[in-house]
Parts: C-alpha cells; sequence; structure tokens
C-alpha cells in the first residue's frame, strides 16, 4: 500500500545510473563532514577531481563545504593547469591550499635531472604526506576510481592509513551496505573515495550533462610535442632541456591523464568536444593510464606506490 | 541503429545501474566467467590484453586458452598465490544496463569477503561446476545471500562442456539446488547452463543447448528488475548532517533510506517525537516536489524544532521500531572473537551508540544450517545475538528495511569493523540475560539545584550524541 504516493500524477521513481552513483558519493562526501574533525579534499584539477568538487558543491548546497581543497604542487604541472586550479579556486569560492617540497624545490628536483622516481617520491608522495601532517588532516577525499588501475579495484571508499600514512591491502576493514566506519585513533586517518563506483565514460557523461569545466589541455590543439621515448611529451616550459626543446613540433594532441608535463604523454587526437573525446575514448584501444609515464617503472607498481601513501 | 555519438551518449545516460555478486569455489571459473562477460562486453582495451597474453604465458592455468581469471586477480600477492583474495569490483555496460560486478572468494576462511561483496548487490550467481554440482560450498554461498537478503539468484552451472551439455546432468542439479534452496525463501531463482572458458549461454544463448529453454546469463542480468531491493513505503529519513548556509535556511541533509517523501507531508522527528510539515525538499539545482530512495536530498521544515545527526524523519502515521533492546543476526568479522564484556560501538543509518552483546541465543553452520548453542562467536561465524544499546534507535527488520535494518560493530580499542548485523526485531528488556545499562542520575538525591539544570541537559544531549543515553530525575 502505497499511501504517500501520489499515482494520480504518474511519478518517477527510479534513478539513471549517474543520478544513483551522484547520490551515493553526495552521501560519502557528507559522511565525512558529519564524523571528521578536519577534512579536506584533494584536488589534482584532473577531470575526476573537477566531478569530485561538484559533488562536494552539490552535498552542501545552498551553503559552502566545510572543508578546504588542497593541491599538491610538484612545480611540474602545466601551466594551464595551474592557471585553471586559481581561477576555478576563486570563481567557485573555495579555501584552497597548495603545498610543495620546497626544499626538494630548492635543491633543484625535477623529472629531468632526477628521474621519474625519485621526482614522484620527493616532490608528490613526500609532498602530499608532509602536507598531511603539516595540517593535521584526519580524512582526505581522493578522486580515484575502482576501474582506473587494478590495486584499486579492491580498495575501500573509506580507506584507512596508519600514522606513517600507509594502506594495508590485506587487513582493509570490512565495508557494507552504505555504512562507514570513521573511527581512528590519533595520528591516523582515512582516504576516502567518492568516485569508486564511477567509470571514465561515467566521469566524461557527467561533466557533459552537468557542463563541469575541465582544464582545455583535455581537448586536442596544435601543441608543441617531443616524441621521448615513445612518448610525446609537451614543451610546456623552459626547464625541458634544449636539446629535447629543439626537436618539437607542432602535432595536434590532447591529454587523457593531466599530471607533471614531463611525465605525462600525448595522445594524437581531433577531438575538440566532450563528444568527441568519448567517441575516440570508446574507439580507441588504449587504456587511461598508459599515458603515466610512471606506471612502468615496475610490475604492480601502483600497488607500490599505494602502500607508500601515493594516491 | 545509433548514428551519431550524441545520440549514444543520450542513451547511455539514460541507462540504469545493477550491482551484482558473484560467488563459486576457487575451481568453478568464477573469474573466467566475469573475464568473459567483461571480453565479450568489449571493455578489455588492447594493451590490457597485451599484459595479459604476457602474464597468460608466465602463470597462466588455461594452457592455450588467454586466463581471464589473470585480468580480475589484482594484488601482486594474489597473483603469485594464484587466488583471489578478496572483494574486487569491476565495471562493465551494454547496451541496456550499467553493471558493477562484487567479485568475491569462495573458499572457507573468507566468509568475510563474500559478505562485504554482497550487502549492495542486487542479485547473485552462484557458480557450481557441472561435474560435481550442488556442494558443501554453494549451500554455504546461498545461504550468505539469503542471510545478505539478496532476492535474485542465478544457479551458473558452468563447465557444461565437460559433460557433454547434457541436460539430464543439468536437471539434476537444479533439482538439487531447488529442493536445498526452499527453506531459505528467496524469491527468484534462475537456473542457466554455462561454459565459461567457450562462452556458451553467456552472452548469447549457445547452440549446444538447445534444449534449454531461458535467456542467456547477459539477457537475465540486462532484463532483471533492480529496485526490488528498496522500500519505497515507510518513509525513513536518517539525518546525516545538518546544512546552516546562513540564518534564513536550515535543512536536513541525508540519503532517502525508505519510502516517498512529499513537500507539504506531515513529519516527526525522532527521538524527540515533535511535529511539523516539510516546508520545502532541496537539492543543488533547486527545489523538488518529492523524494524517493537513494536519493541525496536536504529537507527543510516549517517549524524551528530541534533535530541532528542521528535523529530520523518519518511520516507520523508510520513509526519505525524504537528501543535500546533488538534480536539480530550477526557475522563475526574480526580475527579478535566476540568478547561479550566488552562494550563496542554500533552504528546504524547515520547513528553511532555505545552497544554491548546481551546474549549469543545460537549460531548457524553455514554448510548444513544447523543451530547449536554458542557462547561467542569467532571470525566468519554467523549467529542470532540479544543486543542492548547506551541510546534508543530507530530501525525496521532486516526483511523490510535493508537501509535502517543494518548495522556495523566497531571495536572500541581497535576501531576494527568487527561485526555486521541485520535486525530481526525488537525484544522485551524482560528476555535480556544482562543488566540494563541505562544510567539514571536523580538530581535532587544529588543535592543539585535548578540553577544548574541547563548545563546538564547539555551535557545530557552530548552524551546522546557520543552514545550513551543517561535518564535524569529533577
Amino acid at each position: 500500500m502505497l499511501k504517500y504516493m501520489d499515482t494520480s500524477h504518474n511519478l518517477q521513481f527510479s534513478l539513471t545510473h549517474l543520478r544513483e552513483l551522484e547520490a551515493e558519493s553526495i552521501h560519502i562526501i557528507r559522511e565525512v563532514a558529519a564524523e571528521f574533525e578536519n577534512p579536506v579534499m584533494l584536488y589534482s584539477i584532473g577531470k575526476d577531481s573537477s566531478v569530485m568538487v561538484r559533488l562536494a558543491e552539490k552535498a552542501f548546497a545552498p551553503g559552502k563545504a566545510p572543508f578546504p581543497l588542497m593541491h599538491i604542487d610538484s612545480k611540474w604541472k602545466f601551466r594551464e593547469m595551474v592557471e585553471f586550479r586559481d581561477s576555478y579556486a576563486k570563481k567557485a569560492g573555495w579555501r584552497l591550499i597548495v603545498e610543495s617540497n620546497i626544499e626538494a624545490y630548492k635543491a633543484g628536483v625535477g623529472p629531468f635531472t632526477h628521474g621519474s622516481k625519485v621526482h614522484t617520491d620527493l616532490m608528490k608522495t613526500k609532498a602530499l604526506l608532509d602536507a598531511l601532517d603539516k595540517h593535521k588532516f584526519d580524512a582526505a577525499f581522493g578522486g580515484a576510481r575502482r576501474d582506473e588501475e587494478k590495486s584499486r579495484a579492491k580498495e575501500r571508499i573509506f580507506s584507512f592509513r596508519d600514522k606513517f600514512h600507509q594502506w594495508d591491502p590485506k587487513h582493509q576493514r570490512p565495508e557494507l551496505w552504505d555504512i562507514y566506519n570513521a573511527r581512528i585513533h590519533k595520528g591516523e586517518s582515512i582516504r576516502v573515495f567518492p568516485l569508486s563506483n564511477w567509470t571514465e565514460l561515467d566521469v566524461w557523461q557527467y561533466i557533459r550533462i552537468e557542463k563541469i569545466p575541465i582544464v582545455p589541455l583535455y581537448f586536442a590543439k596544435e601543441r608543441p610535442i617531443v616524441n621521448i621515448d615513445g612518448n610525446l611529451i609537451m614543451a610546456d616550459d623552459h626547464r625541458m632541456p634544449e636539446e629535447l626543446r629543439e626537436k618539437a613540433r607542432m602535432m595536434k594532441v590532447r591529454f587523457r591523464t593531466l599530471g607533471c608535463y614531463p611525465l605525462t604523454g600525448a595522445v594524437k587526437s581531433e577531438a575538440e568536444t566532450i563528444e568527441q573525446i568519448v567517441e575516440e575514448m570508446m574507439t580507441t584501444t588504449q587504456s587511461e593510464r598508459t599515458t603515466r609515464v610512471i606506471d612502468f617503472d615496475q610490475e604492480g607498481s601502483m600497488e607500490q606506490k599505494k602502500r607508500e601513501g601515493y594516491f | 541503429m545509433i548514428c551519431s555519438i550524441e545520440e549514444y551518449l543520450g542513451k547511455d545516460e539514460q541507462k540504469d545501474l545493477l550491482r551484482f555478486l558473484t560467488a563459486g569455489s576457487v575451481d568453478d571459473g568464477k573469474s573466467t566467467l566475469i573475464g568473459r562477460l567483461l571480453f565479450d562486453s568489449k571493455k578489455i582495451y588492447e594493451d590490457q590484453l597485451d599484459a595479459l597474453e604476457r602474464d597468460s604465458k608466465r602463470m597462466g592455468n588455461a594452457g592455450d586458452h588467454i586466463d581471464y581469471a589473470l585480468l580480475l586477480d589484482g594484488l601482486k600477492a594474489e597473483r603469485e598465490q594464484g587466488i583471489t583474495i578478496d572483494v574486487a569490483y569491476r565495471y562493465f555496460s551494454t547496451n541496456n544496463r550499467k553493471f558493477i560486478i562484487a567479485d568475491t572468494p569462495g573458499h572457507e576462511q573468507y566468509t568475510r569477503n563474500m559478505i562485504t561483496g554482497g550487502s549492495t548487490a542486487n542479485l547473485a550467481i552462484i557458480l557450481v561446476d557441472a561435474r560435481s554440482g550442488v556442494i558443501t560450498q554453494t549451500r554455504r554461498h546461498t545461504f550468505l545471500v539469503s542471510l545478505l537478503g539478496i532476492k535474485q539468484v542465478v544457479l551458473a552451472v558452468n563447465k557444461m562442456d565437460l559433460i557433454g551439455f547434457s541436460q539430464d546432468a543439468f536437471d539434476k542439479i537444479v533439482d538439487d539446488y531447488l529442493r536445498f534452496v526452499e527453506p531459505l525463501g528467496i524469491p527468484d531463482i534462475t537456473c542457466i547452463p554455462l561454459s565459461a572458458l567457450d562462452g556458451d549461454n553467456v552472452v548469447s544463448k549457445s547452440k549446444r543447448t538447445p534444449w534449454y529453454k531461458g535467456v542467456s546469463l547477459l539477457g537475465h542480468l540486462e532484463s532483471v528488475p533492480i529496485d526490488r531491493d528498496r522500500n519505497y513505503e515507510n518513509f525513513r529519513f536518517p539525518v546525516q548532517y545538518v546544512l546552516r548556509p546562513g540564518q534564513d535556511f536550515r535543512g536536513f541533509s541525508g540519503k532517502m533510506a525508505g519510502g516517498i517523501v512529499h513537500k507539504g507531508d506531515a513529519v516527526t522527528a525522532l527521538p524527540s517525537g515533535k511535529t511539523s510539515r516539510v516546508k520545502s525538499i532541496v537539492v543543488y539545482e533547486g527545489e523538488v516536489e518529492y523524494a524517493f530512495p537513494p536519493q541525496s536530498i536536504a529537507i527543510t521544515l516549517e517549524d524551528e524544532i530541534d533535530v541532528s545527526r542521528g535523529d530520523m524523519l518519518v511520516h507520523p502515521d508510520d513509526l519505525p521500531l524504537s528501543g535500546r533492546n533488538f534480536e539480530a543476526m550477526l557475522v563475526w568479522m574480526d580475527e579478535e572473537p566476540m568478547d561479550t564484556d566488552k562494550q563496542f560501538y554500533l552504528k546504524q543509518t547515520t547513528n553511532t551508540t555505545r552497544a554491548h552483546i546481551d546474549s549469543v541465543r545460537y549460531k548457524v553452520n553455514v554448510n548444513t544450517m544447523e543451530h547449536s548453542p554458542a557462547e561467542n562467536l569467532e571470525l566468519n561465524e554467523i549467529g542470532k545475538v540479544y543486543f542492548t544499546t547506551g541510546k534508543e534507535l530507530f530501525f525496521d527488520p532486516y526483511k523490510s528495511n535493508k537501509q535502517t535494518g543494518a548495522f556495523i560493530l566497531i571495536d572500541p580499542v581497535t576501531n576494527n569493523t568487527s561485526a555486521v548485523g541485520m535486525i530481526i526485531g525488537k525484544i522485551d528488556a524482560k528476555d535480556l540475560q544482562g543488566e540494563d545499562m541505562l544510567v539514571v542520575i536523580d538530581l535532587n538525591r544529588l543535592g543539585i539545584g535548578k540553577e544548574h539544570y541547563r548545563a546538564i541537559e547539555k551535557i545530557q544531549k552530548e552524551l546522546k550524541y557520543q552514545g550513551i543515553e543517561i535518564r535524569i530525575i529533577k
């Protein structure tokens, strides 16, 4: 007996997959705001982060989210990313924290001189861990999705980290229904992944229907590109060694993921709209992470990085 | 026919979402089946395939075939052991629907993971090897599925190629299974003969089973209803977070846990019992006229009544059960066995309370479903348990509402999720073995004067928020 259902108006009681995922993510985000003292949303400026930020805006509308955004600036991000970050945060009224490993930066650490592993360890992983400690954040949202990479497929939505920010895949807390265990001891923390159940296509669809602004690097354009060991690397600034920069030539490319420009390969593309990107994605034969240079280091390398505290 | 990408996206946007669980024993070919679903729905990208071919040669168990199982066994340690050890989530879509697979292991010590994977599933696929039929593990998996209240089960009889696609053998397995499953009361059971390795009846109907009149596995997954697990009848709104952006707006945010709510409905706030009307239902885009599960919304009320996180909004003539004593089926998930002297934290909807296990009524043998007396529960054990909580909870039997009938138990020392429970119903305090733990404080007896009452009421409220209820006598 549906006594409160207004049968005369033929109401709809089903959600599309995107609206169901949206409802799930908003619930997760609110749960963190309610249960933690000092949460932060890690903002990578990528498309997934942009969706996560929109979901946080939705979760607390008509008010503002009760936590800041934090960007870990490795100092080697694409210039367009940094411009986008600053203008978006300002326009949308977010409090934005930007943290870097200044010590390593001053010592001149970078991918061209120190290689991808040292650079990532110092400018990304260490910078993140130091920033989390400095601000004493007890929960940190990340935009990772389970469909991205094998080790992520098994991670909980509320993912416990010990005092050293380490993830132990063998001792994850059981996670059932939508009841999340947010209890931690001092010094421990939880990484929270509200987009766990979203796929790459879901993210693009959502950006499309919600008209969420994203960094223009995702769209194809003529850009100065150097082919380094088969990776199409953009000559984004003068810090690229001159002998490489000289080889740059204009190519119509776009980026499927965004990160440090020397470590992020472009793909040749004609896709100038979200629809064209999706079309390209459906017909392409390469999965997303292949354009990230760091994955090639060693087998199971992402799992290793995650154990150490990298997202 | 899809003519353009815009049209494709327009259609994709409208798809709904089915979550399902797969369970089987180690060699039932479960990972192969999932790999096949992903592969045939063209979700596997070429570079993943390259790596797969490399890995299959080095450590595959499928001879000349591509070992689909290697696609799924994510973590390094597991790949070395050749078994899946935890729940892994997989995503794929067809022209009609999106799917989330919770892939869970079948061997004994990991009941915990199957329970975890199955809690959000609309449907469960239980695999059996056609050569061995219904075995102990099949019974265990089915029992766990029924415990979780999954209403739709597919018995996938795999490796039919190894028994020559024999109809007699299939029929016998189905008979065995149906006879066993009957008392469990699972409303919808579908049995499908398969070969995951060769693809028979996985995506399309096989010519090798002309006697089978049903649809393929994917055909079934694409057409089953997805909303059977939701309660649309009894309005339940556990308040998650109070939105107060300014003086003129006070919204109670949360996820619809049951029923339908309309603008203008009369509502009662629990535990206060105060009544008001729904002034507006607010989402980011603006106001809506009504809301239903599982939407995340915010509700504003006509009157200023005191409502905070953990409270529940309901319709005044349709109240949930309430109380501090209830019985539940409990699954112990912690390596540390149950300690009935311990006070746990119990989280149900958005409410957290201190809780105490009064007694274990019996434990269930998951293989035979027989009950036996027990003092406590250990890892992977399931039993019926009586609880007493530190404050009043608002709940429904898990059978009628999963959202308001489920809870987790958290160890106060380790903070682990020690157990998960499904509420059966309310019990009377007189049936409890232990003592009621409600603390009564008589202010007169303590010589506390009226001028302190406000401060004491504040403390009472804060304690309640932290999970401890005290009764004050003035």
